[in-house]
């Protein structure tokens, strides 16, 4: 693996967040740290958890493989390996592999005295999955409540659950997530075309500058959010797509029993017209 | 300066929109989850424990009338104008009058049904209704075993008290007619229907599908196109109309009685889905043969905007719970009202809408609203064709 020639100065000890020297070092182009070790064995044990799930399940078929959380009986225990433990296990390795990644991001933002945005953002997808496998299933009393793994049976879960609520296109937090999701296409594709525009020219003609990137907006819309801005909003719009779709599943069940719909019976309700 | 103050007020706005969101919501130390299926896949029913107890209390059954002993005279000897409770005996027939007095009108009494000092009086509608009713019941009772099982069905069911049940429905076309083609009919959109769960889907799933007998199922049987469906997307938004009705009206979700990863599969669904298919069937057979028919017996004011008599649907009897009081055997202890007996005519109109579909114990007034609800899908069919031939017709121009 070759290093590129300013990488090396970068290359430095130190920032690390726990252990010291322990495991402060490079495999080729790699940063390793303590919570590099701790990414590769909670994906290496939880990668083994599936195959051994799948191994005692009924088929090998990629789609159809399905490792299923406990029944709600055991409520917040444990359950046999067979019955959910495997679930329960490989979900820890999930939170241990995703969590640490986060903090080897931490780790290397340090090292290089950069801020944090990077872990943090990532930590919001984080937050999205321990929503849908910890905080929901443990706000209902069971671990059951998680999703199951496997390529159809998670997306016969979403299914059933959004259909749970009768019509789950009614709960709010899904329409913010929906709305933020789409506006986050919206946002990078504008950024990305507009981007490409300017520093892509025709053979012979010059890049442009960052001036005809912002008059192009003003002349379309009137305003352009500048070279910055677009970043801080498009880290908006992803951040806000995450962390509504997280709460809007939240709120499914522990906060709302009923169909979706009938929630907005608060607005026909209002006093001003009822 | 500006700048702490824009920060105060936006995070006061947010402070204050999350707390309307939440006050909006139930509690969540509240929430009790039933598994329903396969572990993980989300078959479940989540209920609010606060909630569920007042819906129990609600819908308990009310205190049993003491039993009387049998034999003594035939209340068909006895009294006039006894037409469908003359084989019960006179002790039977007094039991009953006084419990359908406490279940159905309570406050008003006997002369609800019966003319003041001349109880053989036909001058009073309700008591021509009520003979129906007692009719219907043993109908539900005696014929629709599928769907009420050994527990069956009292006037409480239905009326708990109250002269009227909550839970009726009459005909709506969608509000009046606002423009041509496509925009004719609203059909629910933008209108929180009551009876559908508050969604804006059709208001009226009832007409077509719990009074007429149109195709519920709209889920293609092949996977690809071809042709042999001529179901279309408008046409599944009435399906989920009704669906979100008997949801609302059981206090179930939609997985009580399907696995969503295919609606119309019997194998994935739960047992429950049969018995709801014969309450679709048996609600019908109410509505043509015993509740619409009576039409022209009720005053103007019983009747619905279209003139219509009033009619049941699943929250009917069920009132927002999976089994009616919560499946509590009533009837055992009424087994005067498995001795009514239904007089021939009864029996002809029953044959009559089995054997036409929706025949002619359908009025005319629901025929109307009928087609009225048939010309509104057609209309909304036709204008999406032509908006396709439209698109066609555009392309082919581009070839030219």
């Amino acid at each position: 693996m070759s290093m590129l020639s300013f990488e090396k100065k970068y290359r430095v000890r130190g920032g690390t967040l726990v252990g010291g020297d322990l495991f402060d070092f490079w495999v080729g182009p790699f940063y390793v740290g303590f919570f590099g070790v701790l990414t590769i064995f909670f994906s290496l044990l939880g990668t083994a958890l599936l195959i051994w799930g799948a191994a005692l399940g009924p088929t090998w078929n990629i789609w159809q493989i399905n490792i299923e959380p406990p029944d709600l009986s055991y409520g917040l225990g444990l359950a046999p390996m067979r019955e959910g433990g495997i679930w329960q296990l490989t979900t820890i390795c999930a939170i241990g592999a995703f969590g640490s990644w986060a903090l080897r991001q931490a780790e290397i933002s340090r090292k290089l005295g950069m801020g944090y945005h990077i872990p943090i953002a990532f930590s919001v997808a984080i937050f999205a999955y321990i929503a849908l496998v910890v905080i929901r299933p443990m706000l209902l009393g069971a671990w059951g409540h998680g999703f199951p793994y496997g390529i159809l049976s998670h997306l016969d879960w979403v299914s059933n659950v959004g259909y749970q609520y009768l019509h789950f296109h009614y709960n709010p937090a899904h329409m913010l997530a929906v709305t933020f999701f789409f506006t986050t296409t919206l946002a990078l594709s504008l950024h990305g075309a507009l981007i490409l525009s300017v520093t892509n020219p025709k053979k012979g003609e010059p890049v442009k500058t960052p001036e005809y990137e912002d008059t192009f907006f003003r002349d379309t819309i009137g305003y352009s959010i500048g070279a910055l801005g677009i970043h801080r909003l498009g880290l908006f719009l992803a951040l806000n797509a995450g962390f509504w779709s997280a709460v809007c599943i939240i709120i499914s069940g522990p906060f709302w029993t009923r169909g979706w719909p009938e929630w907005w019976n608060w607005w026909l309700d209002l006093p001003i017209w009822s | 300066m500006r700048h702490d103050n824009f920060r105060k007020t936006t995070l006061s706005l947010t402070v204050l929109a999350a707390a309307a969101a939440l006050a909006a919501c139930e509690n969540p130390a509240n929430m009790e989850a039933e598994q329903i299926g396969w572990r993980g896949v989300g078959m479940e029913q989540v209920t609010n424990r606060r909630t569920e107890e007042a819906l129990r209390a609600a819908n308990e059954m009310p205190e049993i009338t003491p039993p009387v002993t049998p034999g003594g005279p035939r209340a068909g000897d006895i009294y006039q104008n006894v037409e469908v409770l003359g084989d019960l005996t006179i002790t039977e027939f007094n039991r009953l009058m006084t419990a359908v007095t406490a279940w159905v009108s309570p406050d008003e009494g006997c002369n609800y049904c019966h003319v003041p000092g001349d109880f053989a009086s036909e001058d009073i509608y309700t008591k021509v209704v009520s003979r129906r009713m007692f009719e219907m019941t043993k109908t539900i009772n005696e014929d629709w075993h599928a769907h009420v099982g050994d527990t069956g069905v009292t006037c409480y069911t239905c009326h708990q008290g109250k002269p009227v049940p909550d839970y009726l429905w009459f005909e709506e076309r969608g509000g009046p007619p606002q423009a041509g083609g496509m925009a004719a009919s609203r059909a629910g959109q933008n209108l929180a229907g009551p009876q559908v769960g508050s969604s804006s889907l059709p208001n009226d799933p009832f007409t077509p599908f719990l009074l007429g007998e149109e195709e519920i199922r709209v889920i293609p049987t092949t996977v690809l196109p071809e042709g042999s469906n001529p179901r279309n997307i408008m046409d599944t938004e009435w399906t989920y109309a009704l669906m979100m009705h008997m949801s609302d009206g059981l206090g179930v979700n939609c997985t009580f009685c399907h696995n969503s990863r295919s609606f119309f599969s019997w194998d994935g669904s739960p047992p429950q889905r049969v018995t709801a298919w014969h309450g679709i069937r048996m609600t019908r057979e109410l509505n043509q043969v015993y509740l619409d028919p009576l039409q022209p017996v009720y005053p103007d004011s019983q009747l619905g905007p279209h003139g219509d008599a009033p009619k049941a649907n699943c929250a009917t009897c069920h009132q927002g719970v999976h089994k009616p009081l919560y499946g509590a055997n009533m009837l055992q202890h009424y087994p005067e009202l498995m001795a009514v007996s239904r007089t021939g005519r009864d029996d002809d109109m029953r044959a009559e809408a089995r054997d036409n579909g929706a025949g002619p114990a359908i009025d005319t007034a629901a025929e109307e609203a009928l087609e009225a609800a048939r010309q509104a899908i057609d209309a909304m069919d036709e204008a999406a064709e032509m908006a396709e031939d439209d698109y066609a017709d555009e392309e082919d121009g581009d070839d030219i």
